[in-house]
């Protein structure tokens, strides 16, 4: 346990993000605004049909045209593999994972590459590929997920004989009691949507061959440190050839979590051309190439004695994989595998996981990656068990609440800390539910066209990925620790270097509010390095909402060795034995002679001159640290939506949004409550406005922004956040994450509210998104 | 080829440009004012916004020709001898990025909101920027930031 990392200071404080003065002023270093000599712009012709062979694929005409540089069938680059494209979650032992490569000759989504060109410009690249003559033979699709695993159904993979990818279980029974037994049972089916991730900067690759057969990937990734072991294994490289850069990166949300076709493509073209090649995907390209999230059907049971105890949860999930598995693909639905009780002490548990295959683009981590579906199928099943009972919606839940922590849960996991009572509380006292329930009241005697509604969601979730060896356990490739190096200069500055690799959650200015806090000095001596795996040797890199978990908190190791090692130095000039030292605040002071002091800093000069340091030290002050997480992490907290219904229109509109959320200790309020909006919004766009919608034959018909509805400024309100602090007493920041909460809690509470608005005509669930066709009609059935 | 003359952020540019080449490219890659993004192909995210004339206009909806004779100020042109325009410092002020991408063109969008006198509510904040996308804030810090830089700029109301 650090001595130093509860100290106040910069961490706790409303630091305004060092990241911005570039980002403001146009001078971002996002990877299309890179143009070195020489660069080349690939251009990738993909399938038009979810399903086909490729019987021909004609070039000529595509090479012979202005500019045009090469140009590639699947067939031309099949050499240049040494692998198949890398998923690194196989879930169970005889999970099905069909072989797929950058380039393809059987196209299996709308979207799968069959073709690449390369030309001098942009325009020339673009051209030439129209020019791509490419014979298909249309093949039958399956598109549904719910009718994915249906006997007879269309095979995605007809060599597979199936499209049943994996079956996983866990199943705990506690009581011995069945769940069919119990006095109260109430199951609902679900379907979540799927979810297009859009990150407004789309994804861009830039492969820089080196004079020594190395290469440089500058992408926009999350994952510099994975992507450079993948691609390398993949290009059958060394990882010494493989150099990843991950410069500014406009937002990712897991959507840049991956290893794409057109990475290993950009290399292995680069390699073969001896040229920089930059691919750049075009937004429309963007909604087909990129990962996709959810579209899972899931049916849902609680089960509870008269009173309300609930004693029984179930899930029974069927997820689709899309047309190929991904990084980690098969491992979504896992992400909420120990999280389907919600906070709630339910000692009954039972989740099954189908992963089906489908002639869709495939699906991967997205924005609370597996425990948004988990908490959306809880918490509306929560209010309908309500309704059954005939019991309040939130008595309901404070009654279940998990009520003391650490709290090992019947799935088998310890959540660390909580309070979801004070939550709750803390909610109720920003709403006014009393006033917003006149206020309802009043409207449906007025029977007014404008209904209110109010809904709620109590969560907590599972995230900081992750303890290494629990990731052993279930099968995922890699460990979850991560790595920093502290390194003083000799005038006193610091360098950070983190394995984390931000894109838009604020590293370099939280990062350096810990590490100046610890070391005692001034945050602007901190700079923090990262995303460049020549810089940053070792790491895991961002997804998870684990970055300041297991990232940040391996600052303060690293911290603890340089002032271990400066108290060494420090106790020898002053001539003291060390233990007579007292460090605060980046000076050390002589116990009983406070006169007597010396700072890390001049400790660090002596350690950089070398002249008189104890015998047998190395010179330098410089520490590195690698931390594995003990737990995860356990977030949690209590939200409310406010929504006006129009009856006749069946337009949803939010009124309010108020969220508290328990994120342990916060190292920077601005950063912090940032993360809570965009993930609300995201929560809330779920419930109202997004929906990727394919036709039977696997067209994407929201197929780019006009058609599938990103929200503006124009479609939400402002939100009204409050918070609770729970301590993590797994590391000595006491902090959880955050990245995912909003978007983890939102989307029920949301639907809720809808529910809520409409319930005394007689609606009991609307499916998400709640569009106005989809509200009005269920005004209309409920009528009828 | 065509001949086309353009100023931007103070500076004249002599050009030939393809018919078909559309102002955000010009910008980008000809100019290699880089600070103005490409997020879309369907002219729906207003990350390539920039004021033509003064008006806010998104780069890819306007070719290169059709800004000949134009006066261009994009994000590299807000901040005068490295002062942040009130805009910019409200943004930094109030937090209202975090990835970054959507920001110039939503500055710029802002700018022009302020400058025509409709940045005078909430509400009205959030109408005038509904054809600028961001996926990482919400919104919520980005209305109060336009707000505050309104107020500076003595446009409120």
């Amino acid at each position: 346990m650090s001595a130093t990392a509860e100290k106040t200071g910069y961490v706790g404080s409303p630091v305004k993000r060092r990241e911005d003065a570039s980002l403001l002023t146009g001078h971002g270093t996002y990877v299309d605004n890179m143009a070195p000599a020489g660069t080349v712009t690939m251009v990738v012709v993909r399938s038009p049909y979810a399903h086909a062979r490729v019987k021909s694929v004609d070039l000529d005409a595509a090479r012979k045209a202005d500019g045009v540089v090469a140009a590639f069938s699947a067939a031309d680059l099949q050499d240049d593999w040494k692998a198949a494209m890398p998923c690194a979650w196989p879930v169970t032992e005889d999970m099905k994972n069909p072989p797929h490569y950058p380039l393809t000759d059987t196209a299996r989504y709308q979207g799968d590459g069959v073709a690449v060109v390369i030309a001098e410009s942009r325009a020339q690249a673009k051209d030439a590929a129209e020019l791509v003559e490419v014979d298909y033979e249309p093949l039958d699709a399956i598109v549904d997920v719910a009718h994915a695993l249906a006997e007879g159904a269309t095979l995605a993979h007809p060599d597979l004989g199936t499209n049943e990818c994996y079956v996983w279980t866990l199943d705990t029974d506690a009581t011995g009691q069945k769940l069919e037994d119990a006095e109260v049972v109430v199951t609902r089916t679900y379907y979540q949507p799927r979810l297009i991730p859009n990150a407004i900067e789309p994804r861009t690759v830039l492969a820089v061959p080196g004079p020594t057969g190395d290469l440089t990937l500058y992408a926009a990734t999350q994952i510099p440190h994975i992507l450079r072991l993948l691609a390398a294994a993949t290009l059958g490289l060394s990882e010494t050839k493989v150099r990843v850069v991950a410069p500014d990166v406009g937002g990712a949300f897991g959507s840049k979590l991956d290893v794409y076709a057109e990475d290993l493509l950009a290399l292995a073209l680069a390699r073969r051309l001896d040229r920089p090649v930059k691919w750049t995907e075009e937004r429309s390209e963007n909604y087909v190439a990129t990962i996709h999230g959810r579209d899972f059907v899931t049916e849902y049971t609680l089960a509870a004695t008269k009173d309300g105890t609930i004693t029984h949860c179930r899930a029974r999930v069927t997820a689709a994989m899309g047309a190929y598995l991904q990084l980690v693909t098969p491992g979504i639905p896992l992400l909420g595998a120990w999280i389907y009780a919600g906070p709630y002490a339910i000692p009954n548990y039972s989740v099954e996981f189908k992963g089906a295959f489908t002639n869709t683009t495939p699906t991967d981590a997205y924005r609370g990656a597996g425990r948004p579906e988990a908490t959306y199928v809880i918490e509306r099943t929560m209010d309908a068990l309500a309704d059954e009972l005939g019991m309040d919606k939130l008595e309901l839940r404070r009654k279940n609440f998990i009520a003391e922590f650490p709290h090992t849960l019947a799935s088998g996991l310890t959540v660390d800390s909580g309070d979801h009572g004070a939550s709750l509380d803390k909610l109720l006292e920003l709403l006014d539910l009393d006033a917003l329930r006149a206020e309802q009241a009043k409207r449906r005697d007025n029977k007014s066209t404008k209904q209110l509604g109010v809904g709620f969601s109590t969560y907590h979730e599972m995230c900081g990925l992750a303890p290494s060896r629990i990731l052993g356990a279930i099968r995922y490739a890699a460990g979850g620790w991560e790595q920093a190096t502290i390194r003083y200069l000799p005038t006193g500055s610091v360098q950070v270097i983190t394995g984390t690799s931000p894109h838009g959650q604020g590293h370099e200015t939280a990062w350096a509010q810990i590490v100046a806090d610890q070391l005692g000095c001034d945050i602007d001596a901190v700079e923090v390095l990262h995303g460049d795996t020549s810089i940053s040797h070792a790491g895991l890199d961002t997804y998870g909402s684990r970055s300041l978990p297991v990232g940040g908190v391996a600052l303060t190791f690293a911290a603890d060795k340089v002032i271990d090692k400066a108290r060494q130095i420090v106790a020898h000039s002053l001539e003291v034995a060390a233990e007579d030292l007292e460090y605060d605040s980046g000076t050390f002071t002589v116990k009983g002679s406070p006169d007597k002091e010396m700072t890390v800093a001049a400790a660090a000069w002596a350690a950089f001159a070398a002249h008189d340091l104890p015998d047998g030290m190395e010179p330098g002050l410089e520490a590195t640290a690698t931390y594995d997480p003990p737990n995860f992490s356990w977030p949690g907290g209590a939200h409310a939506s406010v929504v006006e219904v129009d009856t006749e229109t069946g337009d949803a509109r939010l009124v309010r949004y108020v969220a508290v959320d328990d994120v342990g200790k916060v190292v920077n309020p601005l950063i912090v409550d940032g993360q809570v909006h965009g993930g609300i919004t995201q929560g809330i766009s779920t419930a109202l406005y997004e929906e990727g919608v394919y036709d039977d034959e696997g067209n994407l018909q929201t197929a780019n922004l006009v058609t599938y509805l990103v929200p503006s400024a124009a479609e939400l309100p402002s939100f009204e956040l409050g918070r609770t602090e729970s301590p993590s007493p797994t590391n000595p920041l006491g902090v959880k994450g955050v990245g995912e909460t909003g978007t983890i809690a939102a989307a029920p509470a949301v639907i809720n509210s809808v529910v809520d608005a409409l319930s005394h005509l007689g609606v009991k669930d609307i499916q998400m998104p709640a569009t106005p066709e989809r509200v009005w009609r269920a005004i209309q059935e409920a009528k009828a | 080829m065509r001949p086309v003359a353009l100023t931007v952020n103070g500076t004249r540019h002599e050009l030939e440009l393809e018919p078909r080449e559309l102002l955000v490219y010009v910008l980008r890659d000809r100019l290699r004012l880089t600070g103005t993004n490409v997020g879309c192909d369907t002219s729906s995210c207003g990350s390539c916004t920039v004021l033509v004339n003064g008006e806010s206009v998104k780069a890819c909806t306007m070719l290169g020709v059709q800004a000949d004779g134009t006066d261009i100020t994009t994000i590299e042109g807000l901040a005068t001898n490295g002062t942040m325009h009130p805009v910019q410092q409200a943004f930094h002020d109030h937090h209202a990025l975090q990835c970054g991408y959507c920001t110039p063109g939503m500055v710029m969008a802002a700018v022009s909101l302020i400058e025509h006198g409709e940045a005078t509510s909430e509400a009205a904040i959030r109408e005038g920027l509904e054809g600028n996308l961001c996926r990482c804030t919400g919104y919520h810090n980005i209305v109060v930031a336009v707000q505050d830089a309104a107020a500076t700029m003595g446009r409120a109301s």
